[in-house]
C-alpha cells in the first residue's frame, strides 16, 4: 500500500480517538440542555474544576491554601497523605454532586421561565466563578493528573499492522481506554434512561416540562439529577483529558471544542454528540494532514466550526436534531 | 417633581420627534456632553485615561454595535472578538499603507470593511436561528484570529507577528502612536462615540430598527407584514459589524498601540462585550454605556480594593476577581434580567412622581 494511504488511515484512526474526547464533553452538554433547556457553556469548566479537585484529594492539598496563608500567615499545604485513585475518584463524584444541588439551589431555581439566552448568559457567569473558585482552591499551576491510566504508544496495535501492513501505526493507549470508557458511559446512561424510574422521569421532563410537572414529577430534583450526570460527564471527560495533558485551564477551553459537535450532531440528541464528535474528530485531523502544510497549520482551532457552520446552512437542525417546527 | 412631561408642551413636529422628549433628560444630556467635552480633557491623565475612561468609551461603541444585533435584531452573536480584529488589521493596513490620509477616515473605512465581513459571516443567520446561530458565529471567531495570526500580509511580515500603530496627526495632535497625550486619546475616542450613538439611536427608532425589532419579535409575522428578512438581518449585520469594527480599530489604534491578535481579540473579548449588552440592557442604546461602564470600573474598583487597600497577591487577587464578576453577573441576571436600562426605567418611574406619590 502507498505510504500516503498508510499515514490517512493512521491520521483517520487518531481522528476517531480524539472524537470519542470531543464527544465525551458534548454529551455533558447534550443531557443538561434536553432536560432543562439551558445551555451549559460551563460544562468545560466543569471538567476543569473535577480534574482539579480529584488531583487536590488524591494528593492531599489543602483547599483554599492561598487565600487561608494570605489573611491568617499559616503556611498550610499539604495534609501529607496520599488517597487511592478510586476513593478520589467517588469522593469528587460526591463533590459534584454538591455543586449540582448549589447551583439548582442558587441559580436555575431563581431563573425558572427566563430567556434561553439569559440562563446561557448565567452559565456563563457560573463558568467564570467556578473557574476562579477552582483557582483559588487549588492553586494555579499545572498539575499532573495520574489514577493508574495506561500511556503511552500501543504496542499491541502497532506489532499487529505492522505485521499487515509493514508499517506500525501510532495509537495512544490513553485514547483507546477513553473509547472503551465512552462506550460504557453512553451505554449505562442509555439504559438509565430507558429502565429507570429516575431517567423515565428524566425523559418526561425533557419532553414537556409543564405536562412532567402535572403528572407529578419534581422538576427541582430532576434538574438536580440532570446536573449530577453532567458533573459526573464532565469528571470523566475531566480524567480523560487531564491524563492527556495535564490538569490546567486550558483543560475548560475543550467547551469550545465541543460546541462545533453539537451543532453537526444536534444539540438534542445523544447519539448526534458521537457522531458528530467521530465526523469532527476525523474531519479536522484529515484536513490539517492534507491542507495543513499549505496554509500553515493550526486549522485544527476553526475547521470544525466552519464544517458545522456549512453543513447547518443545509440542515439547520444538525445531524439527528429534533426538527423545529414553527406555527404561526 | 423636575422630571415630568406634564407642562412640557410641543408645538412643531420636530420638537414632538426629538431624542429626549422630557425636558430633563434634555438637560442631562446636554450637561453630559458640556462634562464630558469641556471638563474631563482638561483633568484627565494617563491613568485614568489608559484604565477607565478610553476602555470605557471604546467598549461603548462595541456593546452599542452588538446592542443592535442581538438585543434590536435578536441574532445573538459570538463574534465579536474576530470582528473587532477584523476593525484592528484594516485600520492597520489602511494607515501603513496610506499614511497621509486622516486617521479618522481610516478608522470609519475600518468599520466598513468589517461591515462587509460582518455581513458574510450574517448569511447563515437566514438559516439558523437561535443557539446554532450564536454557536456558528463562533466560526468566524476563531477563523479570523487564526486568519490575521497565520497570513504574514496582514501584519505587513513583522517578525514578531504583532502590529504596532504608526504615528498619526489630527489637526496638529498627535492622536496616535506613543506621543498621544492623554487628552487627546480621550477626545478622539469621544467625538467618535458620540458621532455613533447618535446614529444608532436614530436608527433604531427609526425604520431600520423597527423591521429588526420585528424580526426579533417574530420572523414569520414580520415577513408578513412586508419586512425582507433578508434584507433585515443582513443590515443589522452590517450595521452591527460596522460599530464593532469602528470599536476595534480605536481599540489597537488609540488604546492598545500594538496588538497581538490571539491576545488581544480572543474569544473572551467576545464575551465581555456581550455581558456588557447583557447587563446594561437588551435593545437599548443607553445600557449599552452603562453595561460597558460597569464591567470597564469593576475589575478597577477590585483590583485597587484587593491589591492597593488589602495587599493581596496579585495572582490571587486575580482568581477572587474571576469569582466576583462570575457571581456578579448570576446575581445581576437573577435580580434583574433586563439589565441596568430597566434599573432605570423604573428610576424614572419613581421620579415622576417624585416627591408626592399620591
Amino acid at each position: 500500500m502507498p505510504d500516503q494511504l498508510l499515514f490517512a488511515m493512521e491520521v483517520t484512526l487518531n481522528g476517531l480517538m480524539a472524537g470519542v474526547m470531543y464527544s465525551l464533553v458534548a454529551l455533558g452538554f447534550v443531557l443538561i440542555f434536553k432536560a432543562s433547556g439551558v445551555f451549559n457553556y460551563a460544562q468545560g469548566v466543569l471538567a476543569l474544576f473535577a480534574a482539579l479537585t480529584l488531583v487536590g484529594l488524591q494528593n492531599g492539598q489543602v483547599p483554599f491554601a492561598h487565600v487561608i496563608n494570605t489573611i491568617f500567615g499559616t503556611n498550610l499545604h499539604n495534609f501529607g497523605w496520599k488517597l487511592p485513585a478510586l476513593l478520589a475518584i467517588l469522593l469528587t463524584a460526591g463533590v459534584m454532586v454538591l455543586l449540582a444541588v448549589l447551583i439548582e439551589r442558587l441559580v436555575l431555581k431563581h431563573l425558572v421561565s427566563q430567556a434561553p439566552i439569559i440562563l446561557f448568559m448565567a452559565t456563563i457567569g457560573l463558568a467564570y466563578f467556578l473557574e476562579g473558585l477552582g483557582d483559588v482552591m487549588w492553586g494555579a499551576d499545572i498539575k499532573k493528573l495520574d489514577v493508574g491510566l495506561p500511556q503511552g504508544i500501543s504496542e499491541t496495535i502497532e506489532s499487529i499492522t505492522d505485521r499487515w501492513f509493514g508499517y506500525g501505526f501510532f495509537i495512544d493507549n490513553l485514547d483507546i481506554v477513553a473509547t472503551v470508557v465512552a462506550v460504557i458511559l453512553v451505554a449505562s446512561l442509555t439504559l438509565f434512561s430507558q429502565y429507570s424510574k429516575q431517567g423515565r422521569a428524566l425523559r418526561a421532563v425533557a419532553d414537556d416540562h409543564q405536562a412532567a410537572l402535572s403528572v407529578g414529577i419534581s422538576l427541582r430534583f430532576i434538574w438536580v439529577l440532570v446536573w449530577s450526570i453532567a458533573g459526573f460527564v464532565a469528571l470523566v471527560a475531566g480524567i480523560m483529558w487531564g491524563a492527556k495533558s495535564g490538569v490546567q485551564f486550558s483543560l475548560s477551553l475543550i467547551a469550545l471544542k465541543a460546541l462545533p459537535v453539537l451543532m453537526l450532531g444536534g444539540f438534542t440528541s445523544i447519539p448526534g454528540a458521537i457522531v458528530g464528535g467521530l465526523i469532527i474528530g476525523v474531519g479536522e485531523k484529515l484536513f490539517e494532514f492534507a491542507a495543513g502544510p499549505l496554509v500553515g497549520g493550526a486549522t485544527e482551532n476553526w475547521f470544525a466550526y466552519v464544517l458545522a457552520l456549512l453543513f447547518l446552512v443545509f440542515r439547520p437542525q444538525g445531524l439527528f436534531g429534533e426538527r423545529i417546527i414553527e406555527r404561526v | 417633581m423636575l422630571y415630568r412631561e406634564a407642562g412640557d408642551f410641543k408645538t412643531t413636529y420636530g420638537e414632538d420627534g426629538q431624542t429626549f422628549p422630557i425636558r430633563f433628560d434634555r438637560m442631562g444630556y446636554y450637561v453630559t456632553l458640556a462634562v464630558a467635552f469641556g471638563v474631563v480633557p482638561l483633568v484627565i491623565n494617563d491613568y485614568w485615561a489608559n484604565a477607565v475612561f478610553v476602555p470605557f468609551l471604546i467598549y461603548a461603541i462595541a456593546a452599542i454595535g452588538l446592542n443592535i444585533l442581538v438585543g434590536y435584531a435578536g441574532q445573538v452573536s459570538l463574534g465579536t472578538g474576530g470582528f473587532m480584529a477584523v476593525g484592528a488589521y484594516a485600520v492597520y493596513k489602511l494607515m501603513t499603507s496610506f499614511p497621509d490620509v486622516p486617521v479618522l477616515i481610516h478608522v470609519l473605512l475600518a468599520g466598513g470593511v468589517t461591515a462587509l465581513v460582518g455581513v458574510l459571516f450574517g448569511l447563515p443567520s437566514l438559516r439558523i436561528k437561535g443557539f446554532y446561530l450564536a454557536v456558528a458565529t463562533l466560526a468566524a471567531q476563531f477563523f479570523l484570529v487564526w486568519l490575521f495570526n497565520k497570513v504574514p500580509w496582514f501584519y505587513n511580515y513583522s517578525a514578531s507577528g504583532q502590529i504596532t500603530v504608526p504615528q498619526s496627526k489630527m489637526l496638529g495632535f498627535y492622536v496616535t502612536g506613543a506621543q498621544t497625550s492623554a487628552s487627546a486619546k480621550y477626545l478622539f475616542s469621544l467625538v467618535i462615540l458620540v458621532l455613533l450613538a447618535i446614529v444608532a439611536r436614530n436608527l433604531t427608532r427609526g425604520a431600520a430598527g423597527r423591521k429588526w425589532m420585528a424580526i426579533r419579535d417574530m420572523d414569520i409575522a414580520a415577513e408578513i407584514i412586508g419586512v425582507n428578512p433578508l434584507k433585515a438581518k443582513l443590515s443589522a449585520f452590517a450595521v452591527s459589524s460596522f460599530f464593532i469594527g469602528v470599536a476595534g480599530a480605536l481599540f489597537f489604534a488609540v488604546y492598545l498601540g500594538a496588538a497581538e491578535v490571539t491576545e488581544a481579540f480572543s474569544i473572551q473579548k467576545s464575551f465581555l462585550v456581550l455581558f456588557m449588552v447583557i447587563i446594561g440592557g437588551l435593545g437599548s442604546i443607553f445600557g449599552s454605556f452603562a453595561g460597558a461602564a460597569f464591567l470597564v470600573l469593576l475589575p478597577v474598583f477590585l483590583k485597587n480594593v484587593l491589591v492597593g487597600q488589602l495587599g493581596w497577591p496579585t495572582d490571587l487577587a486575580a482568581h477572587l476577581e474571576l469569582m466576583i464578576v462570575g457571581a456578579l453577573i448570576v446575581t445581576f441576571l437573577i435580580a434583574e434580567p433586563h439589565g441596568m436600562a430597566q434599573l432605570w426605567r423604573l428610576a424614572k418611574e419613581k421620579l415622576r412622581l417624585w416627591p408626592f406619590p399620591h
